[in-house]
């Protein structure tokens, strides 16, 4: 990032009474923003989890956390089993990627459209649909059951969880590597293979090293949001406890309830995240290199048996991918008793679903969606200027604030804003405000990483050009700057929506009749165990995810896909 | 230990269209060979086919005896210069001039030593331990070199490897290459557009134009006998003039704007008689300001470069020509001086009606591709 303060600039500012320009204004106002939605509620976390009953300072939360091997055992299975999806996503998503960006194959657009769709689906759709397939009473079960001699392993536990995220999380891993394969110059394997460098050997010695940075990069994300994960461990983990389940229960269970502890777990969780974070970013340093931009390599037509286990594989991973949300979506026809399936189709879970607030839930989701995204977007644009074109301390610090939320696991988001906004003056608790609030958090840092990218490939001349040719500074920001970065954010944006629309692990904990979405009520209904309803609602957010990705994509390049 | 190559009647063809409709020719061992031609006539197109990452469609190509139509490049043996220099980014200088030798069964002693020796070869020990992309273009260049060479490949393909350095750079570089190839003695394909550079570099230079050579010689025979104008305009600068060919008493007369002129040594003359092209060099034409015959021409300006001074001036039938003269103190040609010019009789060479044939050498681009 370069500081760039033009002279004409500097005089202007000094002209000003109080040194207030345009910018300057703004640049306290998102200050003042970012400091009560985000450092506020995470003070109050903090706060929270180092006070005892009587307000008094105490650690005790923190020994008591360390001193039981069961606590501590659910942090350590969240990253045991992040770790795993991690691995488990590279080892299935790296394939699929090479695969897809070196060979033409037949229905590519289709494994795209695919993957980006299991990718963005509901976090914790996919779990009950296996639950509903390989479960206790799972269909897949009983039919294995009676065709094979030995009992089939148990889908509970680790193995479910490993199963389902990395299922739903490696087309993030191939949304990278593509474009990472993508970007390889042709003449580098060429010059590879002169050199007896073929075939693996030359996958491992030259395509994978000169990936190393976005498979580091990627490997970051997917880790993320396995640890973050609540949906998934929530309803297949069973024995398998995580840290974000642990959260929930301490802080909404039934039982026992305990919010400095559970305010606690949360800031292990978020120590864990960012020391992760921060040894990618060591790691990520250390095999930085430039890629020069060169001719991509041609895509080859797969031929013979390799080629068709090629095909196979891409199909089968997807066909796998999407399965849950196809089943989903195929019960929700199905007749039932809210305990069994019964023979027959029919409407009925959906003229059920209608009594039960699907009308509100869906209003909910839209217009929670459509304020939160604008509020980004504007957010967004404006600290991407900030950071890029007017970089100064002030503006500095406001940029990483805006990324603490990446490394903070949803439920403590969503427990810091209960503590904030709890009580007067500003009880927002139970509001649309708070939803709205929280879905911006959590989303943003994501748009604003786009929108500084996108403005740092944009040459600084050429908003010096719209203000010598008289254009004011807001004037140069608003006509010109912007819609250059249009299509960047835009692109970003619309999967914002989708991420926003499907968001779960902090709305559980800020939801309530009246501010619940389609998640929160797919999420309810299944957990209350009445199949048709669960079905139907969470057909309905399937279908509605479906839909805004499949709009997204058909105007978007693949090569701007970003997740 | 190097090879010779052998191009038999080999065609490629993308999809409908023929980029090589059939090309033979033959490279010594140890040779310096160049393909030039004008953008998209086939260069890269040839030497990726002797590297193996082009298909050949019909035809063989031979290093020594052995067809390598279906060997695989990385089983051929093959150095090659990429015009990006594909340098591994991920790489130090070091490791990627011993990447080739790591994934030969070599010792390890040997491949530090060996890798060692052609750094030196190149002079890239200075930043023998960076990573590459502080390097300059000239500094990747020697990379490439260098890694190139250090398997000891019997051919070195280079596809115009000085295309991204600066002009100076350029000739330094060229002179480079060119001696090192010398040492290590190894055949090698270059690729350019730059006839310059061709001419600097190559024992021989094959001048191609649409997949077809055009003429293969040294660069003093392109220079001086071109096969025919396309050659002639390619390398180096060349006026073209309308003439008249007509042959009386058995000499050979040719009349151009104005002037006839007698042009000894013209042996495919008897069957030209008529319209014929005058390929004249800025250089062949001697331009005496007390001459009072010759070809009648006008002064349009003239301009003083130091050792030589160009002059423009335009031919009764209007053609414009250029021509270079030493300087001389004194000389001053205004614009509109009225001139007689005369022409190197024996260099200049003279063409059938469509500039297809050589009337001095009486070769044409098809004769030209028999293999030496
Ligand atoms: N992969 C390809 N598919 C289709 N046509 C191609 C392909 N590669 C080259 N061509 C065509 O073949 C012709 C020769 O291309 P080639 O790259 O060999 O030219 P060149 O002589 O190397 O030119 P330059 O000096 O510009 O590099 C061009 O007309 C080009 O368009
Ligand atoms: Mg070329």
């Amino acid at each position: 990032m370069t500081t760039i303060l033009t002279t004409p600039e500097t005089k202007a500012r000094r002209s000003r009474p109080l040194g207030l320009d345009v910018w300057t204004t703004v640049s306290l106002a998102l200050l003042l923003l970012f400091g009560l939605f985000l450092l506020y509620p995470m003070f109050g976390v903090l706060k929270e989890s180092v006070v005892d009953p009587d307000g008094g300072l105490t650690l005790s939360h923190f020994v008591r956390f360390l001193a039981n091997d069961y606590y501590v055992g659910t942090v350590r299975n969240s990253f045991v089993v992040s770790i795993a999806v991690t691995v488990v996503s590279l080892a299935i998503g790296v394939p699929f990627s090479y695969f897809y960006t070196y060979y033409r194959l037949r229905g590519a657009k289709l494994l795209f459209v695919g993957a980006v769709l299991s990718c963005m689906s509901a976090p914790f759709i996919g779990a009950y649909a296996w639950i509903l397939l390989l479960g206790r009473n799972g269909v897949a079960t009983q039919l294995l059951e009676s065709v094979l001699p030995f009992k089939i392993g148990s889908i509970y536990g680790f193995g479910g969880i490993v199963l389902v995220l990395s299922l739903k999380l490696f087309p993030l891993v191939s949304v990278y590597m593509n474009a990472a394969f993508r970007s390889i110059d042709g003449s580098l394997l060429e010059a590879a293979s002169l050199m007896g460098s073929t075939g693996l050997r030359r996958v491992w010695q030259v395509m994978i090293r000169l990936t190393v940075p976005t498979l580091l990069a990627a490997s970051l994300l997917v880790f993320m949001r396995a640890f973050a994960d609540f949906g998934t461990p929530m309803l297949i983990g069973e024995g398998y406890r995580t840290f974000t389940v642990e959260i929930y229960n301490q802080y909404l269970g039934e039982v026992g309830q305990n919010h400095n502890f559970a305010a606690a777990i949360g800031i292990i969780g978020v120590i864990v995240t960012a020391a992760v974070f921060l040894f990618q970013k060591f790691a990520a340093n250390r095999f930085s290199f430039s890629l020069k931009a060169g001719s991509p390599v041609q895509k080859r037509r797969p031929r013979g048996i390799g080629g068709a286990l090629i095909y196979a594989y891409m199909y089968v991973l997807i066909a796998l991918a999407m399965l849950p949300q196809l089943y989903i979506v195929y019960l929700s026809f199905r007749n039932n008793n809210q305990v069994v399936f019964l023979p027959g189709y029919s409407l009925d879970n959906y003229r059920m679903a209608m009594g039960r607030l699907l009308g509100r839930s869906v209003y909910n989701t839209i217009m929670f969606a459509v304020v939160a995204l604008a509020i980004i977007v504007l957010v967004s644009v404006l600290l991407a200027y900030l950071v890029v074109r007017r970089a100064n301390p002030v503006n500095n610090f406001v940029d990483t604030v805006s990324m603490l939320p990446y490394i903070m696991p949803g439920a403590v988001i969503g427990i810091g804003l209960v503590i904030a906004f709890n009580s007067p003056p500003l009880a927002l608790t139970g509001t649309a405000v708070v939803m709205i609030v929280m879905l911006v958090i959590r989303r943003m840092p994501y748009t604003i990483r786009s929108a500084t990218a996108t403005l740092m490939h944009l040459p600084m001349s050429i908003e010096e050009a719209a203000r010598s040719l008289g254009a004011s500074k807001l004037k140069a920001f608003w006509r010109i700057t912007v819609p250059m970065m249009g299509a960047g954010v835009a692109s970003g944006a619309v999967l914002s929506f989708v991420a926003i629309v499907t968001e779960m692990s902090a709305g559980i904990i800020l939801y309530n009749n009246r501010t619940i979405t389609l998640t929160m009520s797919a999420y309810v209904a299944i957990t209350r165990g009445s199949y048709g309803l669960a079905c139907a609602f969470s057909a309905i957010l399937t279908v509605l995810t479906a839909v805004l990705l499949a709009i997204y994509l058909r105007f978007t390049r693949e090569e701007d896909v970003r997740m | 230990m190097s090879v010779a190559i052998t191009v038999k009647d080999v065609v490629k063809r993308y999809g409908e269209t023929t980029v090589i409709p059939g090309l033979t020719t033959h490279i010594g061992r140890g040779e310096f060979f160049t393909l030039l031609g004008p953008s998209g006539c086939g260069k890269t197109t040839l030497l990726r086919m002797l590297a193996g990452f082009n298909t050949v469609e019909s035809g063989d190509i031979f290093f020594n005896d052995v067809r390598i139509n279906d060997v695989e490049p990385s089983k051929r043996r093959i150095g090659m210069v990429f015009q990006n220099y594909a340098i591994f980014p991920h790489l130090s200088v070091r490791k990627n001039v011993e990447f080739g030798l790591r994934n030969m069964d070599v010792p390890r002693k040997e491949v530090r030593s060996r890798a060692e020796e052609y750094i030196e070869l190149v002079q890239i020990e200075r930043w023998a331990d960076q990573m590459p992309d502080r390097l300059s273009g000239g500094q990747q260049q020697r990379v490439a070199l260098a890694r190139a060479l250090v398997t000891s490949p019997e051919v070195l393909l280079m596809d115009e490897p000085l295309s991204n350095l600066d002009a100076k750079l350029r000739v330094e570089m060229r002179e480079v290459v060119r001696e090192i190839q010398k040492r290590v003695g190894i055949t090698t394909v270059y690729v350019t557009h730059d006839q310059e550079e061709a001419m600097a570099v190559s024992d021989r230079i094959a001048v191609m134009k649409d997949g077809v050579i055009q003429q293969l010689g040294t660069p003093r025979e392109l220079y001086h006998r071109p096969a025919n104008l396309f050659v002639g305009g390619f390398i180096g600068r060349t006026n073209v003039l309308d003439g008249q060919l007509h042959v009386e008493n058995g000499q050979t007369l040719v009349t151009v704007a104005g002037a006839t002129l007698v042009v000894p040594g013209l042996p495919g003359a008897a069957d030209a008689v008529g319209p014929v092209k005058v390929a004249v060099r800025p250089e062949e034409f001697v331009l005496d300001s007390s001459a009072t015959t010759g070809i009648p021409a006008v002064v349009d300006h003239g301009v003083f470069l130091g050792i030589n001074t160009h002059y423009f001036l335009t031919l009764r039938d209007g053609t414009a020509v250029e021509v270079i003269q030493e300087s001389e103190f004194d000389e001053v040609l205004e614009p509109g001086a009225e001139v007689f010019l005369d022409v190197k009789r024996h260099k200049i060479n003279v063409f059938d009606r469509d500039g297809a044939t050589n009337l001095r050498t009486g070769s044409t681009a098809a004769q030209q591709q028999v293999p030496a």
